[in-house]
């Protein structure tokens, strides 16, 4: 799980199955104001198919374009991406989160401004999930060992 | 014809729930829970709450499943008691 396990099928399968389990994702998050689903359950799709390349490949290999320093980033990007949105609204001069306040930026029906809000909203719920999967899973599988260098 | 369905779904639901206590291997205990989640995931699908059993999919029999087996990975296999 941690070091190289050269199979050429499971490797083969992941490279298959993993663009389409985040395109799926991707899909939960966008529609997830009006059908199942949200930022919450898309993160966690998203994280599955980042977990499922840390099991077939190389922890390293990973490493390499998805460090612990950019994963940290992302946790924190999420969170303020859902505080800058909540705050806006209450620059605009509407409660904290209600999205009607965009009207003043965007001039459009009210329906559609608050569609659009909970989107913002949910893609930095889903980019803060997804962060923290992984995380937990690398501290969990390496006893947070990995950002030493030790395995 | 609905509830004969939820009756076979709670009955291999408890023998899911009974085995993954009771198996001495726990990757296999974990296997077993991953399939409890997964039956109970379609459980509150045929109740109606449809986002209730996508979080259950996708962190129930998904994520923590991993999680488990990450973790049985560093440590015996095997139960003492």
């Amino acid at each position: 799980m941690i070091r190289l396990y050269n199979d050429l099928i499971i490797q083969t399968v992941c490279r298959i199955m993993i663009p389409l389990i985040q395109l799926f994702a991707f899909y939960v998050i966008a529609h997830g104001h009006y059908s199942p689903g949200g930022g919450f359950q898309g993160g966690c799709i998203l994280g599955a198919s980042f977990i499922l390349m840390l099991i077939a490949y190389d922890i390293n290999w990973i490493k390499r374009r998805f460090s612990e320093n950019k994963n940290v980033i992302l946790i924190a990007l999420g969170v303020f991406i859902y505080a800058l949105v909540g705050l806006l609204c209450i620059l605009l001069g509407k409660e904290y989160l209600n999205y009607s306040a965009f009207q003043k930026l965007i001039p459009i029906d009210i329906a559609r401004v608050r569609a659009l809000g909970t989107l913002i909203i949910e893609i930095g719920v889903g980019i803060t999930v997804m962060a923290v999967m992984v995380s937990i899973f690398l501290n969990l599988t390496t006893f947070g060992k990995h950002e030493k260098g030790e395995v | 014809m609905i509830w004969i369905m939820e009756i076979l779904i709670l009955t291999i639901l408890l023998i899911c729930a009974l085995a993954a206590i009771h198996v001495k291997d726990l990757l296999s205990s974990a296997i077993l829970l991953g399939a409890y989640s997964f039956l109970m995931c379609i459980l509150w699908a045929e109740m109606g709450a449809v986002d209730v059993a996508f979080t259950e999919a996708a962190v129930g029999a998904g994520i923590s499943t991993a999680f488990f087996i990450g973790a049985i990975y560093q440590t015996t296999r095997r139960t003492k008691d």
